[in-house]
């Protein structure tokens, strides 16, 4: 029992993070029907932003307290990855945008071929270790020798992710700029008829998008004190995954599924077989989009004859 | 077998969630005769065609097909209980279509289908979207392409039929000359015409067409009911069409049923139909009186 | 009128000024977000101190150059190919343009392929000849062996991406199956490659059915990322299930392929000694060579074949409009499925080239890149295009190759400078690029099948790029 509470504790932390990269798939998706592939590379360029800040401010600059560094890495991660974000959307997707269907596809896997490879290339292609950041925990009980503890880190990302989702669930439900994002999403030619300006929407979208990556990035390194260039893949796979379990275009859809992901991960290491969690992961998106395409908050689809 | 029941609709219900799209709809259509299913916007006409031809599956209700004479009707309830999709009986067959998968509705009861917003394949050329409408037949000839790969000329031979069916076609809806153009390329009414073409390569014993004439101007409005006139006196096929022109159907239906709201409320002969009250009321959306009330109305301020 | 056309001239030189100054102010823009784009990412870079601690190198001269290449380069493209500069260059109306575009080319489809055979023929014959020997060229013909290996996969894939219209992201599990199927069956049961490659392309067109079946509902992008899903579980079980293929380390020491039974080697009974030439290692390589340009040749044979007989119109027509094809009798299931598993099956006879090649397979050689690879080909070479494939396969594959081959890079950037290290950073970015100038791809229209009287190429503005 007590071994299942922490490995859910575990879970919700993992599940969190994968949440946090979905809402970039599912906005993404939402707004122009569009896999970005390169989301996941996006995340793992945040978490070096987030890394090379990070050993900027505490040994370079010399920052003590923690809280404030992280602080900083945090809003300085989010900017830097927007722009990314921003010049992707500018560069490689939006000339295609109306174009044939497999041309954005096609250029969002060359964006992420670069982009794994630019980091590999400009920073060295080894594991990059930070040291601990936050080590203290929570003993919330123990039972037969086995302490069950929630880390200050487990708390914080958790909490960042639900303050996060508050927010952007906010922007995209009450705002203008949401008010635009859903009208792009059903229909272009008529919200640009409308007056809403089609490009600088999507654009907005990719950059929230991209902000949320970079949450998501700092998170990641903090939780897991290493980063490396080809730690875009499989995350981002996952957390897509996660958007289309959740029910692809929903914001709260896509940390459900984030956290149901991360959970089975999780549940499956610790009970199963720690080689095969990711054939799990993979072989839950066979089997939601199989079964049930529209995710577990997602609209069904009825085929137009 | 002109003049004998060929299609049974019975009980026909389709519901979507909460929204009753067709309730409880039953009539027949007749061998040889052109039966035009009308109705104003959402009256549940498409989704009649569409519990016909397999696309979907009707909540309640049972769509029958005889081949070979109304004599197969005899073995519905037969099928019915046996759950079969097909019973032959005799040299004929009864075909309960709400049990069939859309492609089967076509291949084995034989019942092709238009489209209301064409459905070309406008990247290929007009020749081949009749050659692919004759794919069955051609499969087999070509053993399932394994016989075909070694260019085996039984298949050659088959092949060359398909396309004298198809020249044949090209030369009734006037389209010969742009055998080798792209469909997406024809103009709208030819485009309508060469769907109505490439369903009746399939060799259909009923061919359902939904709003063939919409969208044409009044010249290929009436080449469209030469062609179906002629459709329905040359070959061995009958039409269910859903129109909106009441002109067309007027003039080529042997046959008319009514639906407003998902319910039958009329079925005869044009002309019955025609001066009935409550299909002039479901038109033009008031009763009888009012309509004369309205026209004095309008006439008025003119 | 002459008023009348020179204040036009006069006008057309005062905008050039203008238009340069506004180019200057675009690219000043782009290598301002350059520069926001590599601090920090490339202004300071992480490295490892001893004991573990990271410390950070500035590189400053970096950062500047790169924002002044893209200063340049911006403003070059502006001035020589940007809206304006074209329009000022031709002032034909873009309708004009796009109908030249769209103006078919017969002579390329229809008589490329034989001149690219001819060539591939050729081809060790005249790197043996430009090389001065035939171990010169061997590097010439390995990379030939490399462009037809992928030549070929693309050709696999495009009947299920080309013509079915079905977006397969995993199609590397089927190159993966067929080198497995081989490794396996020669060195555990030391069965023979000339039996085992029509047993891996069987294989691989069964596991096509196995993986095609459960998604054939499935559409567009979802299709795309089951397919993904399928391919990354092969590679993990391949990873993970080592009693039979070895896990990550893979399966070595795979026997070679004979010549019909007559093993390349220097014994009596060897290839060399049966035709009474000199014993060379080359032999082998040639004879790879043919061999991949031989299964090359079967799978666009065949191809081409099917495309003409109604399985073929069946999956083009799929592409175009599946409810249609429905309408019409024709079962989309078995369809699909018959792509999926003709796909497989060249796939499946490429990955046992691959292995016997190799003579080694482990699974980091059918990763998730192998796949985008591939697909890449086959969306750059135009959907369809069989000469596109070829086209594309060259240019993508043997592009980043010659990368290696440019010395002069290291006088620019210094000795360290390693430029096969850039080779899938500029791949990446060729793929963009690529996209951006021709979304349809090199070869976009689409030959029909049969015709009446006249072959009349089908503009790409007209063919579907399918929905699953």
């Amino acid at each position: 029992m007590a071994v299942f509470i922490q490995q859910l504790i575990n879970g919700l932390t993992l599940g969190a993070i994968y949440g946090l990269i979905a809402i970039g798939y599912t906005m993404v998706f939402g707004i122009i029907g569009m896999v970005n592939f390169a989301h996941g590379d996006l995340f793992m360029v945040s978490a070096f932003i987030a890394l090379i800040v990070f050993v900027l401010l505490t040994s370079v600059l010399g920052i003590g307290s923690i809280a404030l560094a992280l602080l900083i890495v945090l809003v300085v991660g989010m900017l830097l990855t927007s722009l990314w974000g921003w010049a992707i959307e500018r560069v490689a997707y939006r000339p295609l945008r109306g174009a044939f269907r497999l041309a954005p596809l096609i250029s969002a896997i060359g964006v992420s071929i670069f982009l794994s490879n630019f980091v590999q290339v400009i920073q060295g292609a080894r594991n990059k270790p930070t040291p601990p950041m936050i080590r203290d925990v929570i003993v919330l009980f123990e039972s037969q020798g086995y302490t069950v503890a929630l880390a200050y880190k487990q708390l914080m990302i958790m909490v960042v992710t639900a303050i996060l989702l508050a927010a952007f669930w906010y922007v995209v439900q009450k705002t203008p700029l949401g008010r635009a994002q859903r009208a792009c999403a059903q229909d272009q030619r008529m919200a640009a008829l409308l007056g809403v300006d089609v490009d600088r929407t999507i654009s907005l979208t990719f950059v929230m998008g991209a902000a949320l990556a970079a949450v998501a990035g700092t998170m990641y390194l903090v939780y897991y004190g290493v980063v490396s260039f080809s730690d875009g893949f499989v995350p981002g796979v996952k957390a897509f995954t996660a958007a289309v379990l959740g029910g692809i275009g929903s914001l709260p859809g896509a940390v459900l599924g984030g956290i149901v992901i991360g959970l089975i991960e999780t549940l499956w290491s610790a009970y199963f077989s720690i080689e095969y969690k990711d054939v799990a992961a993979f072989s839950i998106l066979a089997i939601t989009l199989i079964f049930l395409p529209q995710g577990l908050l997602g609209k069904p689809d009825v085929e137009k004859v | 077998m002109r003049g004998e029941t060929l299609l049974r609709v019975e009980h026909l219900t389709m519901r979507f969630g909460g929204l009753v799209a067709v309730n409880d709809l039953s009539f027949t259509a007749k061998a040889g005769d052109i039966t035009a299913l009308i109705g104003p916007n959402g009256a549940g006409k498409t989704t009649v065609f569409n519990c016909i031809t397999g696309f979907y599956k009707p909540s309640e209700g049972r769509v029958a097909l005889a081949h070979g004479g109304e004599a197969a009707f005899a073995a519905i309830e037969e099928a019915t209980e046996k759950g079969a999709r097909t019973l032959s009986v005799g040299d004929g067959a009864i075909h309960l279509l709400e049990r069939m998968p859309d492609y089967i509705v076509t291949q084995h009861a034989r019942v092709a289908r238009t489209f209301q917003n064409i459905r070309l394949f406008s990247g290929m050329t007009v020749l081949e979207n009749l050659l692919v409408a004759q794919h069955n037949p051609l499969m087999l000839a070509s053993g399932y392409s394994v016989l075909g790969i070694l260019g085996l000329s039984s298949y050659t031979t088959r092949q060359r039929e398909a396309v004298e069916l198809a020249k044949a076609w090209l030369e009734r809806i006037g389209l010969t000359e742009r055998a080798d153009d792209p469909a997406g390329d024809l103009p709208y009414g030819a485009q309508r015409r060469l769907e109505i073409a490439r369903a009746m390569c399939t060799k259909p014993i009923l061919l359902c067409l939904d709003e063939p004439a919409a969208g044409l101007n009044p010249r290929e409005s009436l080449e469209l009911n030469t062609l179906l006139r002629d459709i329905r006196d040359r070959d061995e096929t009958s039409l269910l069409l859903i129109e909106h022109d009441m002109t067309v159907v007027m003039e080529i239906s042997d046959h008319v049923v009514v639906l407003d709201y998902g319910v039958k409320i009329a079925d005869g002969s044009p002309e019955q139909v025609k001066n009935d009250p409550k299909v002039i009321g479901a038109y033009l959306g008031v009763e009888d009186e009012e309509v004369a009330a309205v026209e004095a109305e309008v006439e008025g301020r003119a | 009128m002459a008023v009348l056309s020179q204040s036009t001239a006069a006008g057309a030189e005062a905008r050039v000024p203008d238009r340069f100054v506004s180019a200057s102010k675009d690219a000043g823009f782009a290598a301002l977000v350059t520069l926001g784009l590599c601090v920090p990412l490339v202004t300071l870079r992480t490295d490892s101190e001893e004991g573990g601690e990271l410390i950070l190198v500035p590189r400053l001269g970096l950062t500047a150059a790169l924002c002044l290449a893209i200063f340049f380069a911006r403003l070059g493209y502006l001035l020589l190919w940007g809206k304006e500069a074209r329009a000022a260059r031709q002032p034909t109306s873009r309708k004009e343009a796009i109908k030249t575009v769209a103006t078919p080319r017969h002579s390329l489809t229809t008589i490329g392929l034989p001149i690219a055979l001819g060539f591939a023929i050729a081809y060790p014959l005249l790197v043996t000849v430009i090389n001065g020997g035939l171990s010169e060229a061997r590097y010439w013909i390995d990379l030939g062996i490399l462009v037809l290996t992928y030549v070929m996969l693309g050709w696999g894939l495009n009947i299920v991406v080309g013509l079915a219209g079905l977006l397969d992201l995993g199609y590397v599990a089927f190159y993966a199956i067929g080198a497995y199927s081989y490794a396996i069956l020669s060195t555990t049961f030391h069965i023979s490659f000339w039996v085992c490659l029509p047993i891996a392309g069987m294989l691989a067109a069964t596991w096509g059915v196995l993986l095609g079946f459960p998604v054939l509902r499935l559409r567009g992008d979802y299709l795309a990322i089951v397919t993904l899903a399928f391919g990354e579980i092969i590679r993990l079980v391949l990873i993970n299930w080592v009693p039979v293929t070895n896990g990550g380390a893979g399966i070595a020491s795979i026997p070679r392929a004979s010549f019909f039974g007559l093993p390349f080697n220097d014994d009596d009974d060897g290839f060399a000694a049966f035709f009474h030439l000199e014993f060379s290692p080359m032999h082998r390589i040639v004879f790879l060579f043919y061999l991949i340009l031989a299964l090359a040749t079967l799978t666009s044979i065949v191809t081409t074949r099917l495309r003409r007989l109604p399985v073929g119109r069946a999956w083009e027509a799929l592409r175009e409009d599946e409810i249609a094809c429905r309408s019409l009798g024709i079962n989309t299931t078995t369809t699909k499925l018959s792509a999926f598993a003709t796909g497989a099956l060249f796939g499946g006879l490429a990955g046992s080239f691959f292995a016997v090649r190799q003579g080694f397979v482990s699974p980091e050689s059918f990763n998730f890149l192998e796949s985008a690879i591939i697909l890449a080909i086959v969306v750059l070479g135009g959907m369809g295009s069989q000469i596109g494939v070829v086209i594309a396969a060259a240019v993508m594959i043997a592009g980043p190759e010659m990368l290696r081959n440019l010395g002069f890079l290291k006088a620019i950037f210094g000795e360290n400078f390693d430029p096969s290290e850039y080779r899938l950073l500029i791949f990446g970015l060729a793929m963009v690029v690529m996209m951006i100038w021709r979304p349809r791809g090199l070869v976009s229209t689409r030959e029909p099948t049969v015709f009446l009287k006249e072959r009349k190429s089908i503009s790409s503005d007209l063919v579907k790029e399918g929905h699953g």
